[in-house]
């Protein structure tokens, strides 16, 4: 029985690539992929990029000009999605759709849709094995995030730009940084942390017009004069809003939080206290080392309890994707397959990212499309064999009672599609 | 219509017994009631001093310089209420209604919880609750109501995801227009089966059978328009409305819409998903037909915006904003407000518009009046709500 290999490759993975080799032994198969540099697709566009095209788009608004960002945006996903259907390091690639969403950025505000590839590129992909401070600075500074959370514009009421425009203080990325990013709510933070946390972050801007385009700290919009935030005093200029940004990342509060998501993530949907005390303490010890995080999730013995989490849209269709080796050739057009299952990549509605337990995805339409989903897929792999892919798939952990009715099907389609929908697929 | 009723002879015995709430029998079922309660969710925290600038409030000018919507009269000016508030251009439908005396507006309303987070305030709106509790109040309402002999459930989320509001005991449908090419029935058939003891799935997808099968017997088929018109906030409220309107249709829906945090740039970008409101509003009265006229809209939010324009053309996350009943069954055509002010001292915490009113309190005194329930079975829906005396005949007999 090889029941612990097909359960890692769904519970810490993406599934199965096609008949691709079995790991030996699975935790050590896990952790090697925590090793090293992580890459990611080639051909990613960078910030200069996609700031380029948005200049553009904002300078020109000519249909070419803005059907040029949307082309950006829609290319660096599917790149994505590619990436992780093709993925060899499928834990590794989890974890970057993971603290993607964590630090969720949405393509619904237009200004940042290009920039989706660079963002996972430059601030979430290099960090997702070292440290969370270090990932907390390159998203604050990323001009996704700026743009996203509407810090690229927000100024100090008494920084000389304040005092001469009309302009000043947009607090919506302090908020979240403080809810969402770091120490959520039961760190308990005040209004007065979240403005003061702003004022800390003026001048965090974008430099879109001109070159070079990217982050850019411009002090004529910063507010003078620091601020305190949960207690502690920090200093103007950029390395005040930088020393802020160390004390949320390593706060115990920050800790909790991500371990508690992370054990929800990889566990279960209400994560048992025990594995999040091990997360937490982990990351408390290593200076919040999201390696030594994520190696401490392969050693839980609950995440080797048999599979309880009921896959995201986004995990279901790459795993099908992967169960029927279809190639980029013969995939029907992935953001539409997303978009009919309510998940379309960086498009979540608000800041704090697409659900992650089985309520958020459970309402009976959006169940239903799973099906109707799992039937169009199915229709582009006509010589598949079912039972061999069931057996390739799922292996030990394909139920009978599937089986039977997999045997049972009418069409090769229907039993393809039955086991993509099936109980046990739709689990991980 | 064959393939629907095909559907239906196979499916029939395999997830009837699912769609019968626990102890519950079709032998003891009272009649449903006519009366039908729809709430649209907005969610992201919407300006009430845009959507119903209050312009006789010289404070409104002082905070907004550059936001302030002009008063009646003005280019571009707020279509004016009761002379004292106007509603934004963009709500020209409603404004119809406020003559027609179908809508009430509420402002300077507290929400369910005083945080701003956009999650936990929603949370809590959903719940019914100061705190987040496993289900959301219209699905505790949908269990209180008599159970339906048959049909569609009680309740319909209109969206392929379930909000929390919806969530709980009660079993709800959903619904949303037909998308890609569906597979042949029997697939439904055995995809069900084999979910059929998985608690987690088993329930919603046998609930999304019926009501697909059910929808499409009241509504028909709908591939005559595109993708963005069939998905579009207006074409899914006609859909509710129609639904709603069947005489064994659900009696209670929540619809969704998003396009409120307006933390930049909020002039421009409030003006559309204000049009989308209030087509969606109009929309559901064409579809409801005759049965508008027992119906009651609540249109609420989680959280109003700072007082003050920020930096940024926009406003941030604040306290007091403003709510809606529309319908046929609504007693309206006034603004309900204790008005706080605007003045520098009379704002919450110095920068929000202080509530006078709940949004908890007038949820409790809709669904007393448009349902008859008694002071047990909302305390069970809206747990801590208790009577605002000022707030009364909001719905009519």
């Amino acid at each position: 029985m090889q029941t612990e290999q097909f359960h890692a490759l769904a519970r810490f993975g993406l599934g199965r690539r096609g008949n691709e080799a079995l790991p030996g032994d699975p935790r050590a198969w896990l952790a090697a992929q925590l090793a090293g540099a992580d890459p990611g697709p080639d051909g990613a566009s960078k910030a200069e990029t996609a700031l380029a095209a948005i200049a553009r788009q904002q300078l020109e608004k000519t249909p070419e000009a803005i059907a040029a960002a949307r082309a950006l945006y829609r290319g660096e996903t599917i790149r994505l999605l590619d990436h992780a259907v093709a993925s060899q390091t499928p834990f590794r690639e989890r974890l970057v759709w993971f603290w993607a969403n964590h630090f969720t950025i949405s393509a619904r505000m237009p200004g940042c849709a290009p920039l989706v590839g660079a963002y996972v590129a430059e601030a979430i992909r290099p960090h997702v094995t070292g440290r969370f401070a270090d990932m907390l600075r390159a998203v604050m500074r990323h001009p996704a995030m700026l743009i996203y959370l509407d810090n690229a514009q927000s100024i100090g009421p008494a920084s000389q730009a304040g005092q001469v425009s009309r302009r000043g203080l947009n607090e919506n990325l302090a908020r979240e940084c403080l809810e969402l990013h770091t120490i959520s709510p039961a760190g308990g933070y005040t209004q007065a942390d979240v403005t003061a946390l702003a004022r800390l972050l003026t001048g965090w801007s974008v430099r879109v017009q001109q070159e070079p385009r990217g982050f850019l700290f411009r002090p004529r919009a910063h507010e003078p004069g620091g601020a305190t935030v949960m207690g502690q005093r920090f200093a103007d200029g950029e390395a005040g809003g930088l020393t802020a940004l160390d004390f949320l990342a390593t706060h115990p509060a920050t800790y909790r939080h991500l371990a508690t998501k992370l054990a929800r993530h990889f566990v279960a949907d209400s994560p048992p206290p025990e594995a999040v005390r091990r997360i937490e303490s982990v990351l408390r010890d290593t200076d919040g080392d999201l390696g030594a995080a994520s190696r401490a999730i392969i050693e839980l013995p609950q995440a080797w309890e048999p599979a309880g989490k009921l896959r995201s849209p986004l995990d279901f269709v790459l795993a099908s994707l992967r169960a029927l080796s279809l190639g980029p050739d013969r995939r029907p057009d992935l953001i539409s397959v997303m978009a009919g299952l309510g998940q379309i990549p960086f498009n979540a509605p608000l800041p704090n990212g697409w659900p992650d337990t089985a309520s958020g995805w459970t309402g009976p339409e959006a169940l239903l499309r799973r099906v109707d989903a799992a039937y169009a897929l199915a229709g582009r792999a006509p010589d598949a064999d079912p039972l061999a892919i069931a057996e390739s798939t799922l292996g030990p952990l394909l139920g009978a009672a599937t089986l039977d009715r997999l045997r049972g099907a009418p069409s090769r389609r229907e039993a393809l599609a039955l086991l993509l929908a099936s109980p046990e697929f739709q689990r991980r | 219509m064959t393939l629907a009723i095909t559907r239906r002879a196979t499916l029939a015995g395999l997830f009837a017994p699912l769609l019968t709430a626990p102890g519950m029998s079709a032998a003891f079922a009272a009649a449903a009631t006519s009366r039908r309660f729809v709430v649209i969710l907005l969610r992201g925290g919407l300006d009430g001093l845009h959507a119903v600038p209050p312009h006789a409030d010289p404070g409104l000018a002082a905070a907004r310089s550059r936001l302030a919507v002009p008063p009646p009269g003005a280019e571009g000016g707020a279509l004016p209420l009761d002379g004292h508030f106007g509603l934004h251009p963009a709500l020209a439908g409603l404004h119809g209604l406020y003559g027609e005396r179908l809508l009430t507006v509420f402002h300077a309303v507290g929400g369910f919880s005083p945080e701003r987070s956009h999650f936990i305030a929603q949370d809590c709106l959903e719940c019914g609750a100061g705190e987040r509790l496993s289900s959301g109040w219209l699905n505790r309402l949908a269990a209180a109501l008599p159970q339906k002999p048959g049909g569609a459930q009680t309740a319909l989320a209109v969206g392929v995801s379930l909000p929390l509001l919806l969530r709980g005991p009660a079993s709800v449908g959903s619904f949303l227009p037909q998308g890609a090419q569906r597979p042949p029935a029997d697939l439904y058939a055995q995809v069900l089966a084999l979910h059929r003891t998985d608690p987690v799935t088993g329930p919603a997808l046998a609930a999304g059978m019926a009501e697909r099968d059910y929808a499409a017997g009241v509504i028909g088929a709908d591939d005559s328009k595109d993708t963005a018109t069939r998905f579009s906030f207006a074409n899914l409220a006609l859909s509710a409305g129609k639904l709603l309107a069947a005489p064994d249709g659900p009696r209670l829906a929540a619809l969704e819409l998003g396009g409120w945090d307006t933390h930049a740039a909020q002039a421009n970008r409030l003006t559309q998903p204000l049009k989308s409101l209030d087509a969606g509003i109009l929309a559901l009265r064409t579809g409801l037909g005759a049965a508008w006229n027992q119906t009651v809209v609540l249109i609420a939010t989680e959280f109003g915006r700072t007082v003050r324009e920020n930096g940024t053309n926009g406003t941030d996350h604040g306290t007091g904003m403003a709510a809606f009943l529309a319908g046929g069954a609504v007693q309206g055509g006034s603004v309900l407000a204790d008005w706080p002010g605007l003045g520098e001292k009379d704002l919450h915490e110095a920068r929000d518009l202080r509530p006078t009113t709940s949004l908890r309190a007038i949820t409790r005194t809709v669904l007393a009046e448009h349902y008859g329930l008694n002071a047990a079975t909302l305390a069970d829906i809206l747990p801590g709500s208790e009577r605002d005396k000022l707030l009364k005949a909001l719905v009519r007999a």
